[in-house]
């Protein structure tokens, strides 16, 4: 023990003294957090901001990296989504931060997504997402369709028996285009299109009555049915409340969800919802100590005992230790190096196993099938055998069956079409 | 299946013939630990054949291991192998108590603790077990509730056990619900006497098994399950119509909640409140604080709220109305933008002092669920009781407008506010007191809100422009109208929806509007005489 603070005291000091050496190049590593800390994405984006707050404590406390502190910019986008562009474009002119990590929605990614390529700024996007994107300053930590949709649906056919299928969810690009994809995939395994009832909401729907009795409705034709649930957070509660009032139980007809996380599910009574599915890449009560180390350090920080992690927590979690371990690998903050720096470079994640940065962009991660439970947490009822590479370009959709993302030297592009052997060949 | 099927009657026969004897038989407490902590330890398959040796061993503390087993509270202590029985599993230390003497162990950290898995393939497992011994309960409910969980899962040997409890079964409706459960299993076994047994009945399971009978390979039992179906078919026509009216009635009952406030403020006094969301916000906020405020008493608390969210909500109404709105009278557009700001503010402090997440509102046990009329219609109580609620809320508002000091005055005022003056009306104070009672409506809504929706910053976002819509469609300034709109515009969204999908119903709606205000600009029930010139 003591050893090991005479090596820490020794190095902060060497970091000193190194720092005291080469005055104004040693300045502290600006991390920008771009996240919504007003408006309706608040209340998914606030959790994010502060656990970034928490990781660069912990990691100035060790020493920061390269000797160099890391000092954090917060700046409020205000769920406004020209507004993510404005700031992103402070965080990167104005604050010259050397990364960011921000957002929530995909219309919020789409907006800054042209401002970090202009200035050549790196983004980490801890969020599932609908993929068909894949960036050269973007980093994606959060799940690709391939690593969530896919294996829940998967789940559900093989292990379940599900052979009739409502794919539902709220009106916007995410759950569109999950759904297309599900779809194809669903009709290339077999299912008939009548067999398939797909049905879209607005955004805060909150009167249920009739969807839900057409689901039941739906689910009454003799063969086991799923609901595969795209539904935005807040739209939830009222969906699961309906459920749960017009007797649907999950040994009935399950919910398999792909936005709905231990967060959500603090605004609810979880009683009636017991058993209904989540697919993530994470869960709160993973039976694992790094995750249970994570737990406790998160609820220091917030000194609150009732608050919950999840899935785009860790996505920070790796994500940030992913740009620790570039930045020391590279030697450098430098844009161009980090980029090249990271791909490969893999660090534990929260489950017990490691995550890899892929080349394009996209991370491997375990996929994992969770039951509610009555507490407000999920138990895990299957998990794949390895980890999933994310893929950026779907297998599932027409256009870009043929796509592949690869950032390396040499071929450097985030949309070869191995068709045509072009790269930004869009085939639509 | 099988296993449990073989379960089932072994469970079933030992309930049957043996089941006082058995009640009473204790197993070896070292048999016992030993049985939990494998099946905490098993895989699934094993879980199967663990379980049937739990419920065969007859013990009377079995019930009670299978019961914590489907909740997924059954746990081995990392250390010592002890197994237990996790009493509360929220937070970071669990409360747990010994499995086979029931003492409480006290807290424990979750990480020494191993938690058995279940899924849901075995918690119907356990449901079939216990079903099979709730046959026997004394409650008839219990029987039929019993009864109903075995639709669908009935094999044969089950179903000689069951014909043997339908000739000791007195209820009728229990009676029935076993005959449908043995018939269910003779028509999958190709018995088209069955049939007739199922014609009448409008439970999913039963109409599932018709339809996989009308699917099947033999022409002539296909033909009468189809005969079959086409009858229920009719009788679920009539219900799924009810069933639409009870939606529409109970979407538009919650409309003219939030809508029957702004009907008095922006509707008798012709104030433009962008706010009055905000209000309905407060209103459920405080249920959830009352709520906070009465842990263990979530039915208790909800009825106070009705006072306090009435009393909050006017208060901030009142408030908003003499630090705002009294100085822009006559200007609706600087207080349309002023309200708006006051309800961004308002947004943002619930987000900085309460939190941005959702609140957790519970709903009492008396408000959980839904009466089963038949088994295709059933109505949830919490519902139900909104749509009361609303219509309490209506007559009373309807009262104090018409029969009182206080609804005079305010009509009076509305209606020639020089004249009223001159009368010795004190105009500044009605003014005050009928926002007050505008904003608390709109604090009852909230109230009302907190059961069926979200608690959170943006839930009075989500309502402003459906209230506008009803109290503009429904005549400005008449509560009538207000009503007759808001269930009108809920029953015709409802008919809509299944057919358009939500958001073009929606949509569908806005549209209906518009080309009803252009041909009648004064909504369903105009103000009528010298009042409505101004």
């Amino acid at each position: 023990m003591s050893i090991k603070k005479h090596v820490k005291v020794g190095l902060s000091a060497l970091a000193l003294s190194v720092s005291l050496s080469s005055v104004a190049a040693e300045d502290p590593i600006k991390v920008g957090i771009l996240h919504s800390l007003s408006g309706t994405m608040a209340i998914s984006e606030t959790a994010l901001k502060d656990t970034m707050l928490m990781l660069i404590e912990k990691q100035n406390e060790e020493g920061g990296v390269l000797g160099r502190q890391l000092e954090p910019v917060v700046v409020d986008p205000a769920s406004n989504w020209p507004l993510f562009a404005e700031k992103a474009r402070e965080l990167l002119e104005k604050e010259e931060v050397d990364v960011i990590f921000g957002n929530w929605t995909s219309v919020s990614r789409k907006s800054v997504l042209p401002v970090v390529e202009e200035l050549n700024g790196l983004l980490f996007y801890p969020v599932q997402y609908e993929g068909e994107e894949s960036s050269e300053n973007v980093f994606y930590t959060g799940a690709a369709p391939n690593q969530q949709a896919i294996p829940a649906v998967d789940y559900l056919m093989n292990n379940i028996g599900v052979e009739r299928w409502v794919l539902a969810g709220t009106d916007y690009v995410y759950p569109r285009t999950t759904n297309k994809i599900l779809e194809t995939y669903l009709k290339d395994k077999g299912v008939a299109a009548s067999d398939i009832m797909i049905n879209y909401t607005p955004f805060g729907h909150s009167d249920w009555q009739s969807i839900v009795s057409d689901i039941k409705a739906f689910g009454s034709a003799g063969k086991k049915t799923a609901v595969v649930s795209t539904i935005n957070g807040d739209a939830n509660v009222p969906f699961y409340r309906e459920l749960g009032n017009q007797g649907i139980s999950a040994t009935d007809i399950p919910v398999v969800a792909f936005s709905v996380g231990e967060q959500e599910l603090s605004g609810i009574d979880t009683g009636p919802l017991v058993g209904h599915l989540a697919a993530w890449n994470y869960f709160m009560s993973v039976d694992n100590d790094a995750n249970y180390d994570f737990i406790d350090a998160w609820i220091d920080y917030k000194g609150d005992d009732t608050v919950v992690t999840n899935d785009p927590m860790e996505a920070h979690y790796i994500g940030f230790n992913m740009y620790i371990e570039a930045v020391k690998k590279a030697g450098t903050t430098d844009v161009d190096e980090v980029k090249d720096a990271i791909i490969g470079v893999s660090v534990p994640n929260l489950t017990g196993g490691y995550a890899t940065m892929m080349p394009n962009h996209h991370i491997t991660k375990p996929v994992l099938i969770g039951e509610i439970q009555d507490n407000g947490q999920f138990s895990v009822v299957w998990e794949t055998p390895s980890t999933v590479a994310g893929d950026a370009w779907s297998d599932f959709l027409p256009g870009s069956r043929d796509m592949i993302s690869d950032w390396r030297a040499p071929l450097r592009c985030g949309n070869f079409n191995v068709a045509t052997g072009e790269c930004g060949g869009a085939s639509e | 299946m099988s296993i449990y099927r073989l379960l089932a009657r072994i469970v079933l026969a030992a309930c049957l013939a043996l089941g006082p004897m058995l009640a009473t038989a204790q197993v070896q407490d070292d048999t016992a630990r030993d049985l939990l902590k494998q099946l905490v330890e098993a895989n699934q398959a094993e879980k199967l054949g663990l379980l049937k040796e739990i419920s065969e061993t007859g013990d009377e503390r079995a019930r009670g291991w299978l019961e914590a087993f489907r909740g997924g509270k059954l746990a081995v202590v990392e250390d010592t192998g002890n197994v237990v029985i996790v009493l509360n599993n929220r937070g970071r230390d669990w409360e747990i108590a010994d499995a086979l003497s029931g003492d409480n162990l006290g807290e424990m950290s979750r990480r020494d603790l191993e938690t058995v898995r279940v899924n849901n393939a075995m918690r119907a497992q356990v449901d079939g077990i216990l079903s099979v011994i709730d046959l026997t309960v004394t409650d008839p409910q219990g029987r039929l509730d019993a009864a109903r969980n075995l639709l669908g899962d009935v094999d044969a040997t089950l179903a000689e056990q069951l014909e043997a409890r339908l000739a000791e079964e007195e209820n009728a409706d229990v009676r029935a619900m076993l005959a449908n459960a043995i018939a269910i299993h003779r028509l999958e076994q190709g018995d088209a006497e069955a049939i007739d047994v199922l014609s009448g009945s409008l439970n999913p399971t039963a109409r599932a098994a018709l339809n996989t009978a009308a699917n099947g390979d033999d022409p002539a039992l296909a033909a009468a399950a189809s005969k079959a179906l086409a009858s229920i078919e009719q009788k679920l026509k009539i219900n799924h119509a009810a069933e639409t009216l009870y939606f529409g009635l109970s979407l538009g009952s919650v409309l003219v909640l939030a809508a029957i406030g702004l009907a008095i403020t922006f509707g008798v006094m012709g104030v433009i409140n962008m706010a009055h969301g905000e209000l309905i916000m407060l209103g459920a906020y405080t249920t959830w604080g009352m709520q906070q405020m009465l842990p263990g008493q979530p039915g208790l608390a909800l009825v106070l709220s009705i006072p306090a969210g009435f009393l909050v909500a006017a208060l901030a109404g009142i408030a908003i109305e003499r630090s705002v709105i009294q100085f822009l009278k006559g200007r609706p557009l600087e207080t349309l933008l002023a309200t708006f700001g006051i309800s961004l503010i308002l947004q943002q402090l619930v987000r900085t002092v309460i939190s941005p997440l959702n609140r957790t509102v519970v709903t009492p046990e008396w408000m959980s669920g839904s009466i089963m009329i038949n088994e295709a219609l059933s109505l949830t109580l919490n519902r139900l009781y909104v749509i009361g609620f609303a219509l309490v809320v209506f007559a009373g508002l309807m009262l104090i407008m018409r029969r009182t000091r206080l609804g005079l005055e305010v009509r009076a005022v509305t209606q020639n506010r020089a004249m009223a003056r001159s009368m010795g009306i004190k105009a500044t104070r009605v003014d005050i007191l009928t926002f007050g009672l505008g904003s608390g409506v709109a604090g009852l809504a909230g109230v009302a809100l907190s059961q069926i929706t979200n608690v959170g910053p943006n839930l009075g976002q989500n309502y402003i422009i459906d209230s506008f819509m009803v109290v503009v469609f429904g005549g400005v300034g008449n509560l009538w109208g207000t009503l007759v709109a808001g269930l009108s515009l809920g029953t015709i969204n409802q008919i809509l929806e299944p057919w358009a999908g939500a958001v073009l119903a929606k949509i569908m709606v806005l549209v209906l509007i518009i080309l009803f205000i252009q041909k009648r600009p004064k909504g369903l029930f105009p103000q009528k005489g010298r009042a409505a010139e101004n």
